[in-house]
């Protein structure tokens, strides 16, 4: 239950009281709000009152009659607009002509109510003024959680950009004052590390492109009849140079030749290209990828089941953040960007409204099931 | 007349910024000790007081430079600490030791952004060790 704050502005003590009693045995609540707003009153008899009482603290509604003893209300509503005070107005007035409607409206007030009012137009007022004052703070409140999150997501992203040119950049500088001598063969490491960090960058700059295509993308989705076994296919033959490296079989396990679904064909290239890699990625020599794809009921369920190094518990939490990377002995020298399984779980749930879920033990393996419903 | 070799600490997630910072520092005449996440680190703070730390800023957490440079000076409030990071203004995110509030408990000597130079970390860590 929310109370909102109601300053009441009217000379006449009895319409004040009369108002507060109306609004003491009051409640809003709407079907899509889960509380209830009840209201709190405040009363003041001039604008000067008023005005004090406004600037010592918030106020969700002022209830204002324009003629006043002192300042009129149209100057308090002046006042509010000019110092950017964070609160909703409603002219109360028995003398409205149309030149003040105005002004009052360009002065931000959200609504008129002429007086003598009956309690069930108060009430009627008070529900459109409490809706909106509500639907203006999650509004904001939004807004401000969206440019939190986004704001987060450059500073990191920045670092993980910075991080591999830093590196490149002082491996070059090493080389290029010579410091352990003339030698080529004795750069030979920091070769190799500043092209593993080349490659990083590369699939982070990869990683990003999904999922900036995942963010403004909509319009551009081209949903066909995908054969996802055939996709599969693809993503293996991808993943091929490196399961060589490893010695890492792949494996197709599916019940029929071909499993269809209606999708965008590179949305599900994405999902399967980082369920993949990831198997073999962070399996062990000789190990094992085993995919599996099928119809169940109305929905398609596509598991990969690796034998590598597995995720502890603590880290399965962590594992479709952004730019989450789990960090421990056996994950070290393995490059990603932190971004793959975001960007999967992102595309299935939001584009597909499925579920993404994992079964891992350290040391025997990790199994990343993919559920998707079939007329998605 | 041999001198006792310095020590130096340095915690950083990245191997090839340790392996850099490393040979450099090395290079400079010091004995380093090194940690790779801010746990070890912390380890390393208890059994060791090491003359100069030089810690990453993001690692384990995304303040975890912070939380070791608070340890160690509460710990040896001599012994200079430089936070080394990537990260800089460039997006809006200002993690230098700006306010009071900051300084207050972020107890850094000096706060670098990486792909810094050998002779300028050379010339920095001469003037915080009175060299």
């Amino acid at each position: 239950m929310a109370t909102l704050k109601v300053l009441i502005v009217d000379d006449e003590p009895g319409i004040r009281s009369g108002i507060s009693r109306i609004l003491k045995n009051f409640s809003v609540d709407f079907p899509f709000i889960d509380e209830a707003f009840t209201f709190e009153s405040i009363e003041a008899g001039t604008g000067e009152e008023a005005l004090d009482i406004l600037n010592a603290g918030p106020i969700d509604i002022v209830l204002l009659d324009n003629k006043l003893p002192g300042i009129h209300g149209i100057e308090v509503l002046e006042h509010i607009n000019q110092k950017q005070i964070d609160t909703t107005v409603m002219m109360i007035t028995s003398y409205a002509s149309l030149d003040l409607a105005i002004k009052a409206t360009n002065n931000g007030a959200y609504n008129f109510v002429p007086k003598p009012f009956t309690p069930q137009e108060l009430k009627t007022a008070m529900e459109g003024i409490t809706k909106h004052v509500y639907l203006s703070r999650m509004t904001k409140q939004l807004n401000t959680e969206g440019k939190q999150i986004r704001f987060q997501f450059l500073s990191v992203l920045s670092h993980e950009l910075k991080s591999p040119i830093n590196a490149v950049e002082g491996y070059l500088r090493i080389m290029q004052d010579k410091q352990v001598g003339s030698n080529l063969e004795d750069y030979e490491t920091m070769i190799d590390r500043s092209l593993e960090r080349i490659r990083g960058m590369r699939s982070l700059i990869m990683d990003m492109l999904d999922l900036t295509k995942l963010e403004n993308g909509k319009k551009k989705r081209e949903i066909t009849k995908v054969d996802l076994v055939q996709i599969a296919r693809l993503s293996i033959d991808t993943m091929t140079p490196m399961a060589i490296q490893k010695n890492v079989k792949v494996f197709i396990d599916s019940d029929e030749p071909s499993v269809y679904l209606n999708a965008d064909s590179s949305e599900i290239e994405i999902i399967f290209n980082n369920l993949v890699s990831n198997a073999v990625k962070y399996n062990v020599q000789d190990g094992s990828v085993t995919i599996l794809i099928k119809s169940e009921g109305n929905k398609i369920k596509v598991s990969v089941a690796d034998t590598g190094i597995g995720i502890s518990e603590e880290d399965i939490t962590k594992l479709f953040q952004d730019f989450s990377r789990i960090k421990n002995e056996r994950t070290k020298g393995i490059s990603g960007s932190g971004l793959g399984l975001s960007i999967m779980k992102k595309m299935v749930e939001e584009y597909y409204h499925g579920q993404v879920s994992v079964i891992s033990e350290p040391d025997k393996g990790s199994t990343f099931i993919v559920e998707i419903p079939q007329n998605s | 007349m041999e001198t006792k070799k310095k020590t130096v600490l340095i915690v950083d997630d990245d191997i090839d910024s340790m392996t850099q910072l490393t040979m450099h520092m090395t290079k400079m005449g010091f004995n380093v000790i090194s940690a790779d996440n801010q746990k070890e680190g912390e380890e390393l703070i208890n059994a060791n007081k090491p003359d100069l730390a030089i810690f990453d800023l993001m690692m384990d957490n995304k303040d975890s430079g912070f939380i070791l440079s608070y340890k160690i000076k509460k710990k040896y409030p001599d012994v200079p600490v430089i936070i080394a990071t990537a990260v800089t203004a460039e997006t809006g995110m200002l993690f230098g030791l700006n306010t009071e509030e900051e300084k207050k408990w972020i107890k850094a000597d000096l706060y670098l952004e990486k792909g810094l130079r050998y002779d300028q970390l050379e010339i920095e860590v001469g003037k915080l060790l009175n060299l």
